[in-house]
């Protein structure tokens, strides 16, 4: 039955190998060849200054030893007021961004919105994602003031990004016949949307909601340094006067709720699958 | 009932699917579009609710011309056509329930819908329908959990809780097992008749679409090659549809299919 010659018995007893991903030898050895080359160059232009390491070394260990002696009292009301601005800071930020998101990233899906809102939403998403945390922190701090605000908008703006890239893409992947089924029954475009396109990304939207209330979290924790509240001030005070006692004992606080919430988001998982 | 006037679909790529195909189908007329893969069977169908735009050509459903339709028109008259899909189509992580009421979108407001709080009268008529097909037990069972058979019952009642004129078919047994493929189109031909609607039923299976239906057409290319009774599919007709292939088996294996449906 074969329709192109192939002569089977010319063929026999040679070994079969997975053909390479670049065929040509010469350029795949000078490609592997080049990477390698690029890769010692740059280690070596790395400088180390080995004498600053060792004196470093000491300040290093003084600060893993504190982890032992954690100090949670002596700055009790500023660790305190700061976690509760971080907390507020993120549930605030985490709601007002996933609510803004979930628009945008309909219109950011090619198989629900129309061409030029397409296009407008994908503008938005990228210029999210372009401008990095700490940069759009100090830009509002300059604008609002030092204080939880300027973090407040800093995290909402940075949650559109994140979120309504990752919605829009699962939305485009969805499955197109389950979606066509609802049309088919003269469902109007809110209808369509509600019936067709939410029960297949709901496990994912809240998966996704719940990663970024964790990230809003722990980026609050550094947007303090820049000024814009949150308990990342407390802890900046803390390194800056050399108490790392203090800051141990924020940085524990800090990955016991980062674990908390990890926890909490499993469990929801499991239910909305 | 549903006529088709010289319906033209050439997709983006070139590819004619469908060339000026004239059809006119009467009420309560329960037919079987036959052909082989990429004869343009399901682009047909969703050439008529256009879930396909076609590219000319003219749709009658009733009295009300298709093509031309705003889209809250086109919504309207979707309405009066019931679609079941190959696979089934059902929303996996919505209930049986949510599924059938589906059907009552085109009805409903939006927030009625939301809210899941549809007319009494909707949910009577879906308990109604669960029934008749033997799951009214399922109705909160989410999707997933159904087999294929079951799926294709609830996709049954979703498109009947439209209360259509007309029920669009696609491929119904595709992804069934031989004595459910049966059974699924046993169940849409006598609801069909049950209920005076005329029906396009895409399907492979030649043998079975003949058991079933009271008229056959066959598209090859685009085109109609065969338009005729089930009898009338001799093995030069299938041929000619098909191409050359050994179909006494085939027409053999009606015989044998009427018989152990007699014996059943």
């Amino acid at each position: 039955m074969s329709d192109i010659a192939f002569e089977i018995e010319t063929r026999a007893g040679k070994p079969w190998r997975k053909p390479a991903f670049v065929q040509r030898p010469w350029l795949r050895w000078a490609l592997i060849g080049g990477f390698v080359a690029y890769l010692i160059a740059s280690y070596m232009t790395t400088e180390v200054n080995w004498m600053r390491v060792y004196e470093g070394l000491d300040r290093g260990k003084k600060f893993v030893l504190a982890f032992t002696s954690p100090d949670f009292t002596s700055r009790s009301t500023d660790i305190y007021w700061g976690m509760l601005e971080s907390i507020i800071m993120t549930v605030a930020s985490s709601v007002v961004g996933i609510a803004i998101s979930i628009p945008i990233a309909l219109g950011a899906a090619r198989n629900v919105a129309p061409l030029p809102v397409y296009l407008i939403c994908r503008s938005i998403i990228a210029i999210s994602r372009a401008l990095q945390e700490i940069i759009v922190a100090i830009l509002l701090v300059a604008i609002f003031g030092f204080g939880p605000l300027a973090g407040f908008l800093t995290l909402s703006f940075a949650t559109i990004g994140f979120l309504s890239k990752l919605l829009a893409e699962d939305i485009e992947s969805m499955d197109k016949v389950q979606a066509e089924a609802i049309k088919a029954s003269g469902a109007r475009w809110a209808q369509w949307i509600n019936y067709g396109v939410q029960p297949q990304v709901m496990p994912r939207l809240i998966g996704l909601s719940m990663y970024r209330l964790d990230i809003n979290f722990r980026e609050s924790a550094i947007l303090g340094i820049v000024g814009a509240g949150g308990i990342g001030a407390t802890l900046n005070t803390a390194f800056d006067r050399y108490e790392y006692d203090t800051a141990a004992a924020i940085l524990i606080i800090i990955i016991v709720i980062v674990m908390a919430l990890e926890y909490l988001s499993g469990i929801i998982r499991a239910r909305v699958q | 009932m549903l006529r088709l006037e010289k319906l033209v679909k050439t997709y983006k790529t070139g590819d004619q699917a469908l060339k000026a195909v004239d059809l006119d189908i009467p009420e309560g007329q329960v037919l079987a579009l036959i052909g082989p893969s990429g004869a343009g069977k399901s682009t047909l169908i969703r050439c008529i609710n256009r879930l396909v735009e076609p590219t000319s050509g003219k749709v009658y459903l009733a009295d009300v011309e298709l093509t031309g339709l705003s889209s809250g028109a086109l919504r309207r008259e979707r309405r009066r056509m019931g679609m079941i899909f190959q696979e089934y189509a059902l929303v996996e992580r919505l209930s049986v329930m949510e599924n059938v009421l589906s059907g009552r979108l085109g009805y409903v407001g939006f927030w009625r819908s939301f809210l899941r709080r549809f007319p009494q009268s909707d949910v009577d008529e879906a308990f109604r329908l669960l029934d008749r097909v033997g799951l009214a037990h399922m109705a909160d069972k989410r999707a997933d959990e159904l087999s294929g058979g079951q799926r294709q019952r609830v996709g049954i009642c979703r498109a009947l809780i439209q209360n259509p004129a007309v029920l669009l078919v696609d491929e119904p047994t595709a992804s069934l097992d031989p004595k459910t493929s049966r059974q699924i189109m046993r169940l849409i031909c006598e609801l069909c008749k049950e209920r005076g609607l005329a029906a396009i039923i895409n399907i492979h299976d030649v043998a079975l679409a003949q058991m079933f239906v009271q008229r056959v057409i066959g598209l090859r290319f685009g085109a109609v090659e065969f338009d005729g009774p089930p009898e009338g599919l001799t093995p030069e007709v299938l041929t000619t549809i098909y191409g050359e292939e050994d179909w006494e088996a085939t027409i053999e294996a009606v015989d044998d299919d009427d018989d152990a449906v007699a014996a059943l």
